[in-house]
């Protein structure tokens, strides 16, 4: 198909009413708020057969979006922040009872103090809650993988979280390639639930396990997060067949080949590693970068493979696990752990509340690790960190 | 051993088959010749797990019972000695 220019938050929902959703449920929030008003203007318009199920909180939306999937509808539902959090209790519940929901997440920062703009503190804070999380760079990776997301979820019965930076990606307008809907549809036929609620042969979903069932219920949810890695890997290759794209499956290796220095980042500040790598290229240095796609299941394989040969590696994170370190970063060295030659690991914390990270932050941040070659440097940097201010 | 379906989705009637008297740590102990068969443990019993035997005096079904113990705590005891007709006592496992 021909591209468009679209707005990131309208281009998702085209590529959400594409995959036909039954049930969409969600309450505004900034920057979520144009995804799903745009979905209910389609809905409105009569371009979607869709329950568009308006509710008073997040807590509502996604118990509407539970509720509904058990019924056997495809449904979806988006937020942020705040919203995320209050969510959080049902997102458990999601999981736990092997729900295919798909959500989007307009990352923002989390109060207090009030921030609406980006960081990926409220996904990361909602890692451990059984849900796929996926990271996206640009529109047309993002717009991409909601297809993908549904054939996953629905292939495992595992939820699926599609996170792409607030006002960065939700408020940009991008070139984008939208869909052609009966091929949509090949690709992703109808859900077929296995088991739905239906008053004429009943049953229970969200039962009580006590301890002689509960821990068995983990270890299967456990066993089929990590049969979704070579799902996920799958999909977006059978996706490249049907569609042409692929932006990479679990992760995505830029200029890692030769490269002393890998910096490993999420999201859309990739697209600004990248550009710097090609700046440093130039200048001789070393340097490649890795876009972490998919967060959880967290793709160690592929990971360690990909910095086996380097000497230094920079985590940006954007986000920060307070009393500790940034949440990927600690993700990533326990990889590195199982290696027999491991690389320098150091931390970057960036971007948060919407911080700029320009091309400079990440030259810095190349030299840091630069340094690293050659003498003991310490772990975790707080970068562009306005002194006078504390 | 019944498997775990995706999900935990269970049949309707589970708590027929999941036995919950396992919670318990105290147990109560009925004794009849101290009841004077006002019912006020089957009432107030929030498992409904109370029910009177054949000559009336009150029985704990111990599969659901928790032992919370609210039936000994309402009993009235024996008309004139008022001595308790349930008991509380500690569960051996």
């Amino acid at each position: 198909m021909a591209k468009t220019i679209l707005e990131g938050s309208h281009a998702i929902a085209e590529a959400v009413k594409a995959c036909k959703p039954q049930v969409v449920s969600a309450y505004p929030i900034t920057p979520q708020t144009h995804i799903v008003e745009r979905i209910s203007d389609i809905v409105a318009e009569g371009e979607l057969d869709c329950q568009y199920v308006r509710v008073e909180s997040e807590f509502s939306a996604a118990s509407v979006v539970l509720g509904a999937s058990a019924t056997g509808a495809r449904t979806y539902s988006a937020t942020t922040s705040q919203g995320l959090i209050l969510m959080s209790e049902v997102l458990f519940n999601i999981s736990g009872m092997r729900l295919p929901i798909v959500i989007t997440c307009a990352n923002r920062g989390l109060s207090a103090p009030i921030t609406i703009w980006n960081d990926h503190q409220d996904s990361i804070s909602q890692r451990d809650n059984g849900w796929i999380q996926m990271y996206g760079e640009h529109i047309q990776e993002i717009v991409d993988m909601h297809i993908q997301a549904y054939k996953v979820a629905e292939e495992l019965m595992i939820p699926v979280m599609i996170c792409l930076d607030g006002f960065i990606l939700t408020h940009v307008y991008e070139p984008v390639e939208l869909f052609d809907e009966t091929q949509v549809t090949k690709f992703l036929p109808p859900y077929k639930p296995k088991y739905y609620l239906n008053p004429k042969k009943p049953l229970t979903f969200g039962a009580f396990a006590d301890p002689s069932k509960y821990m068995e219920t983990r270890y299967i949810l456990e066993m089929d997060m990590q049969k979704a890695l070579k799902h996920l890997d799958q999909v977006a290759k059978d996706f490249e067949k049907e569609f042409g794209r692929n932006f990479g499956g679990l992760i995505e290796e830029y200029k890692t080949d030769d490269a002393e220095i890998i910096l490993l980042g999420m999201g859309s500040v990739v697209g600004t590693m990248k550009d710097a790598v090609d700046k440093m290229r130039e200048q001789g240095k070393k340097v490649g970068v890795i876009k972490i796609r998919v967060y959880r299941p967290f793709p160690k394989e592929a990971i360690s493979k990909a910095v086996s040969k380097a000497k230094v590696i920079g985590m940006l994170d954007k986000n920060i696990s307070l009393g500790h370190e940034g949440a990927v970063f600690s993700d990533v060295k326990a990889v590195l752990y199982a290696q027999e030659s491991r690389p320098k690991a150091l931390d970057f914390i960036v971007g948060l509340g919407q911080r700029d990270i320009t091309i400079n932050t990440i030259e810095n941040i190349a030299a840091i690790c630069e340094e690293a070659l050659t003498k003991d440097v310490k772990d975790i940097h707080w970068m562009d960190i306005n002194k006078e201010l504390i | 051993m019944t498997k775990i379906r995706l999900g935990g989705v269970v049949d309707p009637g589970s708590t027929r088959k999941n036995k919950t008297g396992g919670w318990r740590t105290y147990k109560p102990i009925f004794l009849s010749e101290n009841c004077r068969k006002c019912k006020r443990c089957i009432n107030y019993c929030p498992e409904g797990c109370v029910y009177l035997n054949e000559e009336g005096f009150p029985y704990a079904d111990y599969d659901y019972c928790k032992g919370c113990g609210i039936c000994a705590n309402e009993c009235p005891g024996h008309k004139e000695t008022e001595e308790k007709a349930i008991v509380m006592e500690l569960e051996e496992k």
